[in-house]
């Protein structure tokens, strides 16, 4: 664990502040750990940073259109505090993204800028799409100081490069936000959960892909095995594959009726009202049946109709999402069997918590491109060093 | 529009040029003679040509391989092609260039419904993907307009949009993997079936990147099951001011419809004497809003509509009963380019995006500069979006139409920036748009932007000319020192 009192922490109050903090540690020769609300810090691999960069202070929301489907913010803002805000004008952040503190253990508020450098997405991610794909815009100073800006503020544009998605997901690594503009959408009016029951392996990934084939637009799709869903907060006997409807009271019900035909063949199912539907989908968002756990948590991206197979291949516990595209899985296996049965899978895995806690590592001539690409936003490896591997 | 001066010596060397492609890509892969580079001389940009040195139109990735490998060796530059409809040159060829087609690339590889994608060699067309899964009840979301013609590969390069974008994304948020050739000849897979890739988000900088980073040649697409229902709406009013009012109501209840688009009363009148849909000329706005999803959605959704379209003061309010009405409302806009083009001898085609907001205020003074370059225009406009397709008619064979055309649409498009919207919403920079970035972003924006270009492309090799007004090199970036982001490239003209 990284010890967190260690380094000064700098609390910029403008982009400008922050080109100079920057533009300070490449003449200087320090190193800097970009920090948003820190609570997926230890994730990645340990950065050895000099001094600490907080976005904390800059948590305004600069302007938000609800009826443009646009809001511009600076980084810092802490999730539940946009989520209110949308919320207070019926729409929502579509890529339904999770904090994980519980999960990982951590203090603090997960914040917009957090989200966006990790790309995190929750469930509704494999029908609305990642964060990277709601990131309109941003000003950033990159690792070389330098203030930029990409993208723009309305919902289709295609000017220039698109940086906004090659800084979503680059862990802080190219450049520091300063500023984003994102792309919301209407809330769901309601949402229903059809789950089935005790059905396991290829049969749950079965039956996931065939909810997510019809014309239904499940929202969302996961599988959580017996020995998951006997841990808390579910305290199930046996386990539980569950579809997602969101939308119209109307449609949500039309919906709703025609996969319960479809679904037949798998047993028993059960309905759960919107109410209970949030809840259900939060506890999967914020992965809690693996909270407090000591095993070390890895996070596994495959094609989603063979991710049952990891279950077959792995000895441990594991939960489906994105119709089993996402599979957390916490296991002492050796690291190597996991990168390998999600390599045979087509997909990688990365150790989330825990000793060694690692992103998934890329080859060949693709690491120097990754190489290449780091070095042209931050030559001097100031920002984050080592965080996502060699890059 | 100046191109790059060209490097006589590449020129003179034709002849070796060609034999030394020849053997790398046998039999007809080659094409040198000026009778046979004729028809690659320009895309859908057709107001600019330039004859290329030599056209190649390898089968294997091998091949392009090889031919990359080959031209960055000996200094050539490379111009990627799919079917050459770009409508902002970004195929446009380079006189000491060779143009790399990519037509015989044409196989569906694989679909995986299971995993709802499929696997394609980037010369398919767009409507072949959907066509290749429409059995199966799949489609491939964005839908540009050219899309009988246009290319997976051109579509990647130029990140396409289509009528379906603001519900069902760009191709950015359609593309799953891909696999490209860079200038070096290396190849390299970026993303694949699943979610989410290992390092950086390499596919999404590639996507849109309008054929400067690399050379699509395989790409993996998500396929979306085909709604049980599509349902449309015609609405007609007496202003633009209420038709912007109703999208904003439509959005503000909550509904995200599948198409939104707007037409201005001169669209409206040639399309309808084009195609004769039924289209009301009186109005001075036509909006098309098209939901879909189950049955009960389109019946809920579509009332309520029409409702807020009557409290706008709609004159016009039809709701398809069939699947050949819905078309028939379609059909009109979806000629509306070529019924302009019965018009007028030529027109342009623009494509700014802006703030829905700022519509009428930016339609009222595209109608001013209309007055003031003496030039017609007609507005269609992907109104759930707010991208604007402002259609400027001239006649080429009249002495300073086409130069005044283009500075009405760099007029229009600077005024879509400084109402806070974007130079190009679907279409691309290219060499249209080219010498318009610097009202965007700044020289420092642009050298960053050109530094990813020299992680893929150092030498500058792969389809210069286009999106950037100056092409740095690499070495001479690498220098460039700022301090506090203020001072970067003081020695450069501001465009």
């Amino acid at each position: 664990m990284l010890d967190v009192a260690a380094p000064r922490t700098e609390t910029p109050k403008t982009a400008d502040e922050v080109a100079e903090l920057v533009a300070d540690a490449n003449a200087t020769g320090r190193r800097l750990e970009v920090v948003g609300g820190g609570t997926k810090r230890g994730v990645g691999a340990g950065v050895g940073g000099d001094a600490v960069i907080s976005l904390a202070a800059l948590d305004k929301v600069v302007d938000y259109a609800p009826e443009e489907l646009v809001l511009t913010a600076q980084p810092g803002v802490t999730l539940a505090a946009l989520e209110k805000l949308v919320a207070a004008h019926g729409q929502m952040l579509p890529f339904e993204p999770p904090r994980l503190a519980r999960l990982l253990g951590t203090k603090g508020h997960a914040t917009l800028g957090g989200t966006l450098a990790a790309n995190l997405s929750g469930p509704r991610r494999l029908r609305a799409g990642a964060a990277r794909d709601h990131l309109l815009g941003l000003s950033v100073v990159t690792g070389r100081g330098e203030v930029v800006k990409a993208g723009g503020k309305v919902v289709k544009n295609v000017t220039g490069y698109d940086l906004p998605k090659l800084i979503a997901g680059s862990w802080g690594t190219l450049a520091v936000m300063t500023e984003v503009t994102i792309k919301v959408l209407p809330a769901a009016r309601t949402e229903a959960t059809l789950l089935l029951f005790g059905l396991e392996g290829a049969r749950a990934g079965e039956a996931m892909t065939l909810a997510l084939n019809e014309p239904a637009e499940v929202s969302a799709a996961a599988h959580l095995p017996a020995r998951t869903a006997a841990r808390a907060p579910l305290k199930g006997s046996m386990s539980v594959t569950a579809v997602r409807l969101e939308g119209f009271a109307a449609s949500v019900a039309a919906r709703a009726e025609h996969l319960a035909q479809a679904l037949k063949g798998f047993g028993r199912l059960e309905r759960l009202d919107a109410e209970h539907s949030r809840a259900f989908w939060l506890q999967v968002r914020e992965v809690e049946a693996f909270a407090r756990d000591p095993r070390p948590l890895w996070r596994l991206s495959v094609p989603p109709a063979h991710g049952w197979r990891l279950g077959e291949a792995l000895a441990g516990d594991l939960i489906y999402d994105w119709g089993g595209g996402l599979v957390w899985l916490l296991a002492e296996s050796e690291p190597a069997a996991v990168r390998d049965a999600a390599r045979a899978l087509g997909g990688h895995a990365a150790v989330w918590r825990g000793e060694g806690s690692a992103l998934a590592p890329v080859e060949g001539p693709l690491a120097a491109l990754n190489a290449r690409v780091k070095a042209a936003f931050d030559p001097n490896g100031v920002l984050n060093p080592g965080r996502m591997g060699a890059a | 529009m100046k191109m790059p001066v060209p490097d006589a010596a590449i020129i003179a060397r034709k002849a070796e040029i060609v034999r030394a492609l020849q053997r790398l890509v046998p039999g007809e892969g080659v094409i040198g003679d000026p009778a046979g580079l004729i028809p690659f001389q320009s895309d859908g940009l057709s107001a600019y040509r330039q004859t290329p040195l030599a056209v190649v139109l390898p089968e294997t990735v091998a091949q392009v391989s090889a031919v990359m490998a080959w031209c960055q060796a000996n200094g050539v530059k490379v111009v990627p092609r799919g079917a050459g409809t770009s409508l902002s040159g970004g195929a446009l060829p380079l006189t000491d260039g060779v143009v790399l087609g990519m037509a015989k690339f044409n196989r569906v590889l694989e679909v995986d419904l299971a995993n709802r994608c499929a696997v394609v060699q980037p010369g398919v067309t767009n409507l072949a993907i959907s066509a290749a899964v429409e059995a199966d009840g799949f489609y491939y979301a964005p839908d540009p307009s050219s899309q009988i013609a246009c290319t997976i590969g051109g579509n990647v390069a130029e990140n396409s949009g289509g009528v379906h974008c603001l519900k069902y994304g760009l191709t950015t948020h359609n593309v799953l993997g891909c696999e490209i050739v860079l200038m070096s000849g290396e190849v390299v897979r970026l993303g694949g079936k699943g979610f989410d890739a290992a390092g950086y988000d390499l596919l999404g900088v590639v996507t849109g990147s309008e054929g400067l980073l690399g050379v699509v040649t395989e790409v993996t697409v998500r396929l979306l099951r085909k709604p049980q229902t599509a349902r449309a709406l015609l609405l007609g009013f007496p202003s633009v001011e209420a038709a912007g009012g109703a999208v904003g109501d439509i959005i503000a209840a909550g509904v995200i419809p599948a198409g939104l688009e707007m037409m201005d009363n001169p669209a409206i009148v040639a399309a309808e004497a084009f195609v004769h849909a039924g289209y009301p000329t009186e109005c001075a706005a036509l909006l098309i809003v098209e939901l879909d999803g189950p049955e009960a959605e389109c019946a809920e959704l579509s009332a309520h509509v029409a409702e807020l379209a009557r409290a706008r003061g709609a004159t016009t309010i039809r709701t398809s009963a069939s699947d050949a009405e819905r078309l028939a409302f379609w059909a009109g806009r979806k000629a509306a380019f070529p019924a302009v083009g019965r018009l007028t001898p030529d027109y342009y085609c623009m494509d700014g995006t802006i703030p829905r907001r700022e519509l009428p205020r930016v339609l009222a003074a595209i109608g001013e500069m209309s007055g003031r370059y003496g030039l017609r225009v007609a507005n269609v406009f992907h109104a759930g979006d707010g991208n604007l397709h402002p259609l400027i008619m001239y006649d080429a064979d009249k002495a300073g139409e086409l130069e005044a055309a283009e500075a009405f649409g760099a007029e229009i498009l600077k005024l879509c920036v400084a109402v806070g919207g974007v130079l190009t919403g679907e279409h691309g920079v290219g060499v249209e748009k080219r010498d318009l970035m610097g009202e965007m972003f700044s020289e420092t924006d642009l050298a960053c932007q050109q530094r990813v270009k020299c992680a893929f492309d150092p030498d500058l090799l792969l389809n210069p000319g286009k999106v950037f007004p100056r092409l740095h090199r690499c070495a001479e970036l690498g220098r460039v020192h700022v301090h506090r982001g203020q001072t970067a490239f003081p020695e450069l003209p501001r465009f």
